[in-house]
């Protein structure tokens, strides 16, 4: 069975249609890249994955759970975690309790144990800020754990973000551009970190990404938007030379 | 169904002065997304001020609405320089709690003059027309009529002219439209100037109608107008406009059927199954995000 | 370890102090009496501040669960609980003021699942005068004459326990996963959704807890001045402890406490400049605005406060990696 199963999805704003028939299945462990110009829709097509928006037609599917009409924390719940393209870090909290909360569905305490520090608190408590600790420790972020998001230079914060997304041990990981803004080499690094995370997590990923060096650096099979709908999907190599996809980046009148 | 007609008239009237009032809300809210909480306090101050140019210079009503108009201006101007902007980009409950500031500020410096009610002398003699049971005043004429051709002219400014086209290109995105060349800061005064200015119409024409004023007027008055604004979707001209009418309809309709104790409850209840409803108001529209 | 000896042989040694100033008047009576509004302000405010400060709601009718926890107390301790003992009743009276309160936070807190920021504080606003209004409208507890016949069972050493138990219990939920689930509601909501967070059950708790506590402070308030009547507790009020709140910081129990205090010990000095009081009053509070726009102990929290392991870990952390900014303080 398939991991994730997206099928006919479509979305509309007003009249504007912003996904159209979109179709997407993943197998565990792969990093697919969803790319396509600006305002193609790849955005809308995470929202609706993550239940910020419902589908106005279509199925999606997380082993065999039907994801459309389910809330975002319902569908977190199941494993799917997310970035953001701008940045949406909660900035006047500190980095551990960014880390933190992500876990609020895995503490099982009630609210009179929350009230007066009692009982499962205590343990839960205890056990996430080790968890939290160690997951700051591994991605280096351990020395700012005190400190507010907001305080962050830039590039710790897109890490932290990330970082925030792994807490809840999803099983699929989105990631929106998460190389917007970055230098060549700082690239270069995400690329490693992405593998990396999803070697050492049993992630399955999927990532939005402009940046062609890294989609075709990671990426195992692309999918192509363009004004809501799919115009590619295959191989990265298959894909750089696919003419559809050479017209919707360059425009009609590039000779093919 | 004469009754019916009076009570009409009643909350023509009423609604008239809320809406004035709410304009003043909405036009900050609608640049600033800030709720100006002093703004019930200027109208409070817009009323002392008639009375005090009727009273002490013997003013008739057009230069006292002219003067009170002009002077609450340039108090919006002088207290959104001194105490707003200073704030504009620290967060923004600092400056709606320095707005209360103002406000409890204003009221208890008019009471430190004021420590009894007073009563505003008539601006101007009234005609009452009589057509058998239904009487109307030539007061009751005049804040309404006065009222409706204020908000009209507003609105024509709001969007026709060029200052209103800065107006909603600031409400629209504060951030941007300076680097577009618009005087942010003279349009912000502008918008201020226009609602204390129309407050102290409603604060003029409100004392005329019911002539014992007190410092503590505005406060109810201007919680009551500031409802009428979210009623309508603030930041929302017209609809503060509808708001102000809506909110009248009910308060005159309530205190016609049931004691008068009830029109509170009867009527910020009635606000409180809207705002369920439509948390929006009735023609505002939420703030889309995207993500 | 060490520092929780030292805060619980701390709070003992206020409550001692607390039971002692009365029962050999070491202060004047007046004296004291301000100690009390400073503690029931210091409970009403910190309450506000886990609605407007953690979740950063902008709950404008605090006064209304005031009020309620005021009357609820008040009818308990005059008109159904048995006259003599009344002293060991008082605190069954008070909670009862609170859990009356608390079931109407938890109708206020419905409109909030929907409606934010301006909306919101519309309806805490109506909720205010709705509460105000149906007080004058019931005739059994006086409707707009008011309330009395209470004994005065409100002492120094009661407020005490209570600012004790509030600031207890609300350092709790705000060090717990609500707490988190509200400060992350104030960041970004949808965000806070999407990260697995039950928004809804969040918010209700806060609302549930604040009210609570207001209510507490109400019955409080009402059994120290013997008499309340519903103009108490309008919307001035509630401007007052919106006021404390934003005075000390938000989301800072810390900061409830001195603003609180700053506010209570100014009005009093001012008391003796008679009218111009409240004019004095507001332009203090806006100077301070002007200079410290997020308060004065905003986003900060005293380190006595924090729960040890994470002070623990943030020492630890920071002393290994020289980072300099800090949240936590004093
Ligand atoms: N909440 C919304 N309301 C109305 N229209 C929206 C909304 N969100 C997105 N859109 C529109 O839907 C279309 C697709 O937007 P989307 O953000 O998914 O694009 P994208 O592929 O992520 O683009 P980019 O590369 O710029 O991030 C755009 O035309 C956008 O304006
Ligand atoms: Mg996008």
């Amino acid at each position: 069975m398939h991991l994730l199963k997206a099928e006919h999805v479509t979305h509309r704003f007003g009249g504007l249609c912003a996904v159209s028939d979109f179709n997407l299945r993943l197998e565990p462990g792969e990093l697919v890249g969803l790319i396509g110009p600006n305002g193609a829709g790849k955005t809308t097509v995470f929202n609706l994955m993550t239940g910020v928006y419902e589908a106005s037609q279509g199925s999606i599917e997380f082993e065999g759970e039907e994801l459309v009409g389910q809330s975002p924390s319902e569908i977190h719940a199941l494993g799917m975690a997310r970035t953001f393209q701008n940045i949406r870090l909660f900035k006047k909290m500190t980095v551990l309790d960014n880390v933190r909360l992500a876990r609020y569905a895995k503490l099982g305490y009630n609210p009179i144990e929350a009230l007066f520090h009692i009982g499962r608190f205590r343990s839960e408590e205890k056990k996430i800020l080790a968890h939290a600790r160690e997951l700051l420790e591994l991605f280096d972020l351990a020395g700012h754990l005190g400190e507010l998001a907001e305080n962050l230079p830039y590039g710790l914060q897109r890490k932290l973000e990330i970082v925030r997304a792994l807490a809840s041990n999803p099983r699929i990981l989105l990631l929106d551009e998460p190389a917007a803004g970055m230098n060549p080499a700082e690239i270069g690094h995400l690329m490693a970190f992405i593998q990396k995370i999803r070697k050492d997590f049993g992630l399955t990923i999927v990532l939005i990404e402009h940046q062609m060096r890294l989609v075709m650096g990671i990426c195992e099979r692309l999918v192509v938007l363009d004004f809501g709908a799919t115009i590619a999907e295959g191989l990265p190599r298959d894909i750089q030379s696919h003419p559809k996809v050479l017209e919707a980046y360059l425009g009609e009148e590039t000779p093919g | 169904m004469i009754y019916f007609l009076q009570q009409t008239l009643n909350a023509l009237q009423l609604g008239s002065i809320y809406a004035l009032i709410a304009l003043g809300y909405t036009m900050v809210y609608g640049i600033l997304l800030m709720i100006n909480f002093a703004h019930g306090d200027l109208f409070m101050v817009g009323a002392f001020l008639a009375f005090a140019l009727a009273t002490f210079l013997g003013w008739s009503f057009v230069p006292t609405l002219l003067a009170a108009m002009i002077a609450l201006a340039v108090l919006g101007v002088v207290i959104e320089r001194l105490a707003y902007k200073p704030l504009r980009h620290a967060p923004k409950m600092s400056a709606v709690i320095t707005a209360l500031g103002v406000g409890i500020f204003l009221e208890h410096l008019m009471l430190a003059f004021n420590p009894y009610p007073r009563h505003m002398p008539e601006l101007m003699p009234v005609h009452i027309w009589t057509f058998g049971q239904f009487s109307i005043s030539s007061l009751q004429v005049l804040i309404i009529g006065l009222s409706v051709s204020l908000m009209v002219v507003l609105d024509w400014v709001v969007m026709k002219t060029k200052l209103g086209l800065a107006m909603r290109a600031i409400s629209w995105n504060i951030k941007i439209v300076p680097l577009m060349g618009v005087p942010v800061n003279r349009v912000i005064s502008a918008t201020f100037a226009m609602g204390a200015a129309l407050g102290a119409a409603a604060g003029t024409l409100y004392s005329m109608a019911y002539p014992v004023i007190d410092p503590y007027m505005g406060v109810m008055v201007g919680w009551k107008a500031f409802i009428a604004a979210v009623i309508g979707g603030i930041g929302n001209i017209r609809g503060a406009v509808l708001g102000g009418f809506i909110l009248a309809g009910v308060e005159i309709g309530v205190a016609a059927v049931l004691p008068t104790t009830f029109r509170d409850f009867i009527s910020f209840g009635l606000l409180l199954i809207l705002l369920v409803v439509r948390p929006h108001g009735l023609l505002g529209k939420p703030r889309v995000e995207k993500i | 370890m060490n520092m929780r000896w030292t805060i619980g042989v701390g709070l003992l040694a206020g409550f001692g102090l607390c039971w002692a100033i009365p029962h050999y008047e070491w202060l004047d009576p007046y004296v004291q009496l301000v100690l009390m509004y400073l503690g029931i302000n210091i409970i009403l405010t910190a309450s506000l501040n886990l609605v407007n400060g953690y979740m950063g709601e902008f709950s404008v009718g605090h006064a209304g669960f005031m009020a309620v926890g005021a009357y609820v107390a008040s009818i308990l301790t005059v008109l159904v609980f048995p006259e003599e003992g009344s002293a060991y009743y008082f605190p069954l009276a008070i909670m009862g003021g609170g859990l009356g309160a608390a079931a109407t936070g938890l109708i206020v807190s419905i409109p909030s699942f929907r409606a934010r920021g301006d909306y919101l504080a519309i309806v805490t606003l109506a909720f205010n005068m709705i509460v105000k209004s149906v007080l004058e409208n019931l005739e059994v507890v006086g409707g707009p004459r008011g309330f009395m016949g209470m004994e005065q069972l409100t002492t120094l050493p009661w407020v005490y326990v209570w600012v004790v138990i509030t600031i207890w219990i609300l350092r709790n939920l705000v060090y717990s996963k609500y707490g988190r689930g509200m400060a992350a509601i104030r960041e970004d909501e949808i965000v806070c959704d999407l990260c697995g967070v039950h928004t809804r059950r969040v918010k209700i708790s806060a609302f549930l807890v604040s009210a609570f506590f207001a209510g507490v402070a109400g019955g409080l308030y009402a059994h120290l001045l013997q008499f309340i009547n519903p103009r108490m507790f309008d919307i001035l009020k509630s401007t007052e402890v919106l006021i404390m709140l934003y005075l000390g910081g938000m989301a800072s129990l810390g900061g409830s406490m001195i603003g609180a205090t700053i506010y209570t010990v100014v009005m009093e000095v001012l008391r003796a400049q008679g009218g111009f009081r409240m004019v004095l009053m507001p332009l203090l509070l806006i100077f301070l605005m002007l200079f410290r726009p997020r308060g004065i102990f905003g986003l900060k929290e005293f380190s006595w406060l924090i729960p040890w392991r994470d002070l623990l870990l943030m020492r630890q952390l920071r002393t290994r990696k020289e980072v300099p900014r800090a949240s936590a303080e004093g």
